[in-house]
C-alpha cells in the first residue's frame, strides 16, 4: 500500500465514522430529489396545458425542462455544501496536532495533498452516483436524450472537483474549520460573480478573459451537451492549480 | 548517531534556541532537561525535520536534517508533546495507518503492530476508539506509533506527562530497555526522571545549554557553594594562586581577559570582606565585586521545587504536577 492509498483509506474511514458525510450527503440527495420532483411536476403541468391548447399529445423535451434546470440549480447546491466536506481536511490536522505527525512521517507533501483530495472526491462521486436514480427512474417512464444528461454529469463531476480543490486549499491556510469553510464559500462566490463582471465588460478581450475565469459559462456548455476541450481544460487546470497552491501552503509551514 | 552543531532558531525577533550543540552516541539515552519554554520542543522539531534551523546543522544517522529529510524521517520515531492520534479511529486502525505511512506492509506490518501492542500493553484496548481512551492510554498509543517501525533513533517529547505512577514506571522501564539498541532523546522538566532513565543529561534554559554531563557528575557539580565575581584593574599574572591564600577560598576561575575572577567558598560563608581587603592591600585596583548565582543552579531550583515534602520524588513529583 502506497502512502497515498493509506491516506485515502484513513480519510474515508474518518469521513464515514463522523456524521459529516451522512448529513452533507443527506442534504445533497434531498435537495437533488426535491429539485428533480419540482421540475418534473412543473413539466407535467406544462404538458397538460399544451395538450388542452393543441388537443393532441405534445412532445415534451425533458432534457430542456428537467435536466438542464436541475443541473444548473445543482451548481449552487454544490457551492454551499462541498466546503463543508473539505473544511476539516487540513485544518483539523493542525488543530489536533496530528499535522506534526504527518509532516515528520516519511511521506511527501504531494502524497498528503493527493490522498486528501482523492478521498473527498470519492465521497463526492459516491453522492453523485446515488443521484443517477433520478434519470434512471425517469427513463422507465419517458423518452429523453441520454447524451446531454451524461455531459451534465460530467460537468457536475468536474465542477465538484474544482470546488473540492478550492476547499482543500482553504483548509490548508487555517486551523479553524469554520474559517476554512467560509474562505472557500468566499472564493467560489467570487468566481461565480466573475461571470457577471464578464458580461458587463461585454465583447472585449478583458470581458472574455474574465468570463473564462468563471466556472459558469464552462458548466453551461457541458449541460447543453457541448463537450469542448477548452472547458475540460478549464476545470482540470483550475483543480490542479488549487491543489498546487495547497501543496505550497503546507510545504511553507516548514519554513516558518 | 545524532549530531547537533550550533543550531539557532529564531521566530522573528524571538530566539527560541541559541547555538545549541550536543551529540548522542548509538544506544545512548539522553535527557533534555529544562523548564517549560526552554527550547526543548524546538530542538526536537528541528531534529525530526518538522522545521529547519535558522543557523547551524543537525545530522541524524549521518543524514542532514535539512537536505536529506526523507532519509532522516525514515530513521526516527517521534512522539510530539501532544500524542498525534486520530480520535475517530480504533487503536488497531490507527497503528496500521501509521505503519503503512511508514512503508510497512504484509507480514512486517503485522509483526510491528503485534510488537508494539504487546510492549505497551495495548492488547485490551486494540478495538476501542481512541476518542474513548484515557490520557494515559493515548500517550501509550502515541509511543506505540513512534516505535512501530523499530527506528534506530527515538525522539520523545515529555513521554510520561499525564500518566499515573504505575504507568510512569512502565514507560521508564520501556525506555531503559531501548537503550543499547536505540538512541533516544527524551525531554522532561522533571529532574528525577532524567536521572532515572538517562546516561547523560543536557540542561537547557532560555534556549541555551547550561550544562551537559552524566547524572552523577551533575549532582557532584551541584555541591552548593557561594560564588563571588571580582574585577580587578591590574591583577598579577599569578592572581589565581594568590587568591587561594585567602582563608575560606576553595576554587578560583578566571575569564580569558584575566581581569575577572570567579571565587568559590563553602556554603554559608561570606568571604567578601577578606577578598576585598586582600585585593586592596596588594593594590590590584579593585573595580567591582558582586555575588553570583549560577544559572545552572537557578535551573535546578526551578526543576526541583516540586519535590518538597514528597517521600518518593521520582513518582510523587509528577503526581504533584498541576
Amino acid at each position: 500500500m502506497t502512502p497515498v492509498q493509506a491516506i485515502v483509506a484513513k480519510e474515508l474511514r474518518s469521513y464515514f465514522v463522523s456524521p459529516i458525510v451522512y448529513v452533507v450527503g443527506g442534504v445533497f440527495l434531498l435537495t437533488f430529489g426535491f429539485l428533480a420532483y419540482l421540475y418534473i411536476v412543473f413539466t407535467g403541468a406544462q404538458a397538460i396545458q399544451l395538450m388542452q391548447m393543441q388537443g393532441s399529445t405534445a412532445q415534451i423535451n425533458l432534457n430542456d425542462l428537467v435536466f438542464r434546470n436541475l443541473f444548473t440549480s445543482m451548481r449552487f447546491v454544490l457551492l454551499l455544501i462541498l466546503p463543508i466536506l473539505t473544511m476539516r481536511l487540513l485544518a483539523e490536522e493542525r488543530k489536533l496536532r496530528t499535522f506534526e505527525f504527518l509532516m515528520t512521517a516519511p511521506v511527501r507533501t504531494s502524497d498528503i495533498i493527493v490522498g486528501k483530495f482523492v478521498s473527498v472526491y470519492l465521497v463526492f462521486l459516491g453522492m453523485l452516483l446515488m443521484t443517477t436514480l433520478v434519470p434512471l427512474t425517469l427513463a422507465l417512464f419517458s423518452d429523453f436524450d441520454w447524451y446531454p444528461v451524461l455531459t451534465g454529469y460530467l460537468g457536475l463531476t468536474l465542477l465538484g472537483g474544482l470546488f473540492l480543490a478550492v476547499g482543500l486549499f482553504a483548509s490548508s491556510i487555517t486551523e479553524n474549520q469554520i474559517v476554512a469553510a467560509f474562505t472557500s464559500f468566499g472564493l467560489l462566490l467570487m468566481c461565480w460573480l466573475l461571470a457577471g463582471l464578464g458580461s458587463l465588460l461585454g465583447d472585449t478581450s478583458a470581458g472574455h478573459v474574465v468570463s473564462y475565469l468563471s466556472f459558469m459559462e464552462h458548466f453551461d456548455h457541458l449541460v447543453r451537451g457541448l463537450v469542448d476541450t477548452k472547458d475540460l481544460l478549464y476545470y482540470v487546470s483550475g483543480t490542479v492549480l488549487m491543489l498546487f497552491l495547497a501543496h505550497r501552503i503546507v510545504d511553507s509551514s516548514r519554513w516558518k | 548517531m545524532i549530531e547537533v552543531r550550533n543550531i539557532t532558531k529564531r521566530y522573528g525577533h524571538l530566539t527560541a534556541i541559541d547555538r545549541v550543540t550536543f551529540r548522542v552516541e548509538k544506544g545512548e539515552v539522553l535527557a533534555f532537561l529544562g523548564p517549560n519554554g526552554a527550547g526543548k520542543t524546538t530542538t526536537m522539531r528541528i531534529l525530526t525535520c518538522f522545521m529547519p534551523a535558522t543557523e547551524g546543522s543537525a545530522h541524524v544517522a549521518g543524514f542532514d536534517c535539512a537536505d536529506q529529510a526523507d532519509e532522516v524521517k525514515k530513521r526516527i520515531g517521534y512522539l510530539p508533546e501532544t500524542p498525534p492520534v486520530y480520535q475517530e479511529l480504533t487503536v488497531f486502525e490507527y497503528l496500521s495507518f501509521v505503519g503503512r505511512l511508514r512503508g510497512l506492509s504484509g507480514a512486517d506490518l503485522t509483526i510491528g503492530m503485534d510488537r508494539v501492542i504487546e510492549r505497551l500493553s495495548l492488547g485490551s484496548v486494540r478495538q476501542r476508539l481512541i476518542a474513548n481512551l484515557s490520557r494515559g492510554y493515548r500517550q501509550r498509543v502515541g509511543l506505540a506509533q513512534a516505535l512501530i517501525h523499530d527506528p534506530p533513533v527515538l525522539i520523545l517529547d515529555e513521554p510520561t506527562v499525564g500518566l499515573d505512577p504505575k504507568q510512569i514506571i512502565e514507560i521508564r522501564e520501556l525506555i531503559k530497555s531501548l537503550a543499547g539498541s536505540h538512541s533516544v532523546i527524551l525531554s522532561t522538566h522533571i529532574l528525577p526522571e532524567a536521572t532515572a532513565v538517562c546516561q547523560r543529561v543536557v540542561i537547557i534554559n532560555g534556549g541555551r545549554i547550561v550544562a551537559e554531563d552524566t547524572p552523577d557528575q551533575l549532582s557532584a557539580r551541584l555541591r552548593r557553594s557561594e560564588k563571588i565575581s571580582v574585577t580587578l584593574k591590574a591583577p598579577p599574572p599569578d592572581a589565581i594562586n594568590r587568591f587561594r591564600e585567602v582563608a575560606g577560598v576553595e576554587h578560583v576561575l578566571t575569564t580569558p581577559d584575566s581581569h575577572t575572577f570567579l571565587i568559590e567558598c563553602a556554603l554559608g560563608r561570606d568571604i567578601r570582606e577578606e577578598v576585598a581587603r586582600f585585593a586592596v592591600r596588594h593594590d590590584w585596583g579593585l573595580l567591582e565585586m558582586k555575588p553570583v548565582s549560577m544559572t545552572l543552579e537557578d535551573v535546578f531550583l526551578r526543576l526541583t521545587q516540586h519535590e518538597d515534602g514528597l517521600s518518593r520524588p521520582d513518582i510523587a513529583t509528577e503526581v504533584a504536577q498541576p
